[in-house]
């Protein structure tokens, strides 16, 4: 009598499925808005992206208004809510990308030329073209200056993130705030209090000094970080070190530490991704020179950042091609420095 | 001997023993490393404000209350600075006007764009919409600066330009000069974008941590994506947002660079935003610092020390909010 088919399952229907027939208006409203405001753009003194954000945000908000009516007041009020959350992202998301596109296309003529990377200003000038001089004094200054800044900072981030999670000292409640509170202090002022200390006493500005304030911007991030990262380890690991017998410094050095191993490792790529573009402290500590020098104890030394802040304030043609080229490197280093960091912090999660 | 057990025999009871946890002489010294390791952040810290106010104590001891509270900053030639005046009450309320621009515009963005990461972007897009978050947040000021001065400034002075004609009965928005560029007004909108990512980052953080079953339980009762997050997402991250903002706060009061390149630093405190004049403390650091006598860099540390005071209140008063929300689990 029923021809239902009890053999097979029903398939299952998926209500909640995104189809194309569901999206089409939505397309349509979100493309007929963009052309709409491109002619009013283009036919009225109503001009560029700005003029057409003007005509394109309230023309998407009747839109998604009229698509919503008739579903009831809760589902108009979500539909409109989610296009002002994507409207106010795109918002958010625009000067980024714009950064970023600037700085990859201005910015790829110089870096492009090999002398870029292999020279340093010494015999050149803010208004020699892009195929003399280059940014190697300041890869090799900012290179220097991580150097100092990292091998300070990472043992004792990794000490603090210690003391917190292991040792679960009395003051941890106290470190974690001030370490958290650290990463507040103004670039300018680590330069300053550095500068008044290391660059007064030693009565010139060096790579030391820049690296040592390097060194208080980085520390919170490394310590918060290691910390994070502390914290994921098993309590069993720790438990079973200690069933063996063994005291808290050997399961500390050779348990909980070895396991975390390249998450360690991601905190000093975070700290280093911090500090690498900063300029401010830079300017009171290790100051400028134009060639390259090796030393971190005699005299300045320049920076990525420092010399960028320089060829911004010359503003010759050609300083600002090799301002964005410096930017574009410092933007690279960056990238790559997060990518290499998400690379490893899915490892130690075994 | 199991026999023996419970069957009426009298059963001794060992005393009590008292537990002594010793530590091994490695792990007292292991202990002492630690602990020295992480006082030293408590140190540094302190270190800072005291050797700022050792070295500017000068300037306190002679301007004392004027040194914040006057708009004069003139550099004499005498070596022992008697003809030297210094107040930085311009760049005070500069700096805080600025950052106050900065976080009224960021804030709605950070949290649209944090919104919009979790709950409306599809979730194969998510990962590296993140690490786009994450990476503009690590962005150097120095580029954020190069890139405002040589594209984004020019809108923004007919932005403030067209704020004015519209707007201009309002007295934030009046001008004395028809001049719209290097005013607070794009120096906070510079700000504003630079401080985006940082609250997105922190927003999105912990609205991703919004426990699954509360969400869960919301589409269940028929609310909708937006009943949801109203109910459920925003009450629970509040605090976060909140936190994130101050941190954004901090990193805008104390901004140099950017600052720096974008606004024309006038020692007048000026409250009308679209004026092409106003005031940074970190920036007239950096900008008198170059070519300042002896006397004027006590007086420019003296300004270091206000600034790190200023920054210090609102990150305290960050880290307990946000401490607070998410308490250290034990």
């Amino acid at each position: 009598m029923s021809d239902v088919d009890l053999q097979s399952p029903p398939t299952p229907i998926r209500p909640w499925r995104i189809t194309p027939r569901r999206v089409a208006p939505q397309i349509a409203v979100a493309l007929g808005g963009t052309i709409a405001a491109m002619v009013v753009v283009l036919l009225t003194p109503l001009a560029g992206f700005d003029g057409w954000l003007l005509i394109f945000v309230p023309i998407s908000v009747v839109g998604g208004y009229m698509l919503s009516r008739g579903k009831g007041a809760v589902a108009t009020t979500d539909a409109m809510v989610g296009n002002t959350v994507v409207l106010v992202a795109g918002v958010a998301f625009y000067p980024i990308i714009s950064l970023l596109w600037t700085v990859i296309t201005q910015g790829l003529d110089a870096l492009l030329q090999w002398n870029f990377i292999s020279s340093d200003m010494r015999i050149s000038g803010p208004d020699d073209e892009l195929n003399m001089g280059g940014a190697a004094h300041a890869l090799i200054g900012t290179l220097m200056m991580v150097v100092i800044a990292t091998v300070i900072t990472l043992p004792l981030g990794v000490l603090t993130a210690v003391y917190v999670t292991e040792m679960r000292g009395r003051l941890r409640v106290i470190v974690r705030f001030i370490i958290q509170s650290m990463s507040g202090v103004p670039s300018i002022v680590a330069g300053l209090f550095i500068y008044s200390t290391v660059v007064m006493g030693m009565n010139r500005f060096s790579g030391l000094a820049g690296g040592l304030a390097l060194a208080i911007l980085m520390l919170p991030t490394v310590a918060r970080t290691a910390e994070e990262v502390l914290k994921l380890v098993p309590d069993d690991l720790r438990s079973a070190s200690y069933a063996l017998g063994a005291p808290q410094w050997r399961t500390t050095l050779f348990v909980v530490l070895p396991t975390v191993r390249s998450g360690i490792v991601t905190s000093g790529i975070l700290g280093v991704a911090r500090i690498a573009g900063e300029t401010a402290p830079l300017l009171l500590t290790a100051s400028y020179f134009t060639a390259t020098t090796y030393s971190p104890t005699e005299g300045p030394v320049a920076s990525l950042p420092v010399f960028t802040f320089n060829l911004l304030q010359s503003g010759t043609e050609y300083s600002f091609a090799r301002a964005w080229a410096c930017s574009l490197l410092l933007l690279l280093a960056v990238f790559v420095l997060f990518t290499v960091a998400r690379g490893l912090s899915g490892r130690d999660k075994r | 001997m199991g026999a023996a057990l419970g069957h009426g025999t009298e059963t001794q009871v060992p005393e009590k023993r008292t537990i002594v946890a010793q530590a091994s002489r490695g792990d007292r010294v292991f202990r002492g490393i630690v602990s020295a390791g992480a006082l030293s952040s408590l140190v540094l810290l302190g270190l800072i404000a005291v050797f700022l106010i050792v070295r500017s104590g000068e300037i306190f001891g002679r301007f004392g209350l004027d040194f914040i509270f006057s708009s004069d900053w003139t550099a004499g030639a005498e070596a022992d600075g008697s003809d030297s005046t210094f107040g930085v009450w311009a760049m005070l309320v500069g700096t805080i006007l600025v950052s106050v621009i900065a976080v009224i515009v960021a804030l709605p963005l950070a949290v649209g764009a944090a919104l919009f990461i979790e709950f409306y972007l599809p979730e194969r897009l998510r990962s590296s919409v993140r690490m786009l978050v994450d990476i503009s947040a690590a962005v150097p000021s120095v580029v954020y600066g190069l890139w405002a001065v040589s594209i984004f400034s020019g809108a923004a002075s007919s932005w403030g330009e067209l704020l004015h004609k519209f707007a201009g009965w309002f007295p934030l928005f009046g001008v004395e000069n028809e001049q719209y560029d290097r005013s607070p007004f794009i120096a906070g909108l510079v700000l504003a974008i630079m401080i985006t990512p940082i609250i997105t980052s922190v927003s999105r953080e912990v609205f991703s941590r919004t426990p699954p079953d509360l969400v869960n339980a919301s589409y269940a009762l028929g609310g909708s994506r937006w009943g949801a997050i109203r109910n459920v997402v925003l009450p629970y991250g509040s605090s976060g947002v909140v936190g994130g903002t101050m941190l954004g706060l901090g990193r805008a009061l104390g901004e140099t660079v950017a600052v720096y390149l974008v606004l024309n630093l006038v020692f007048k405190p000026n409250l009308r935003i679209l004026e092409s004049q106003g005031g940074n403390v970190a920036s007239l650091i950096a900008t008198k610092f170059g070519e300042a006598s002896q006397y004027e860099i006590k007086a420019l540390l003296a300004a270091g020390f206000v600034l790190f005071i200023l920054t210090m209140t609102v990150n305290m008063a960050a880290t307990y909010i946000v401490q607070k929300a998410s308490p250290l689990e034990s």
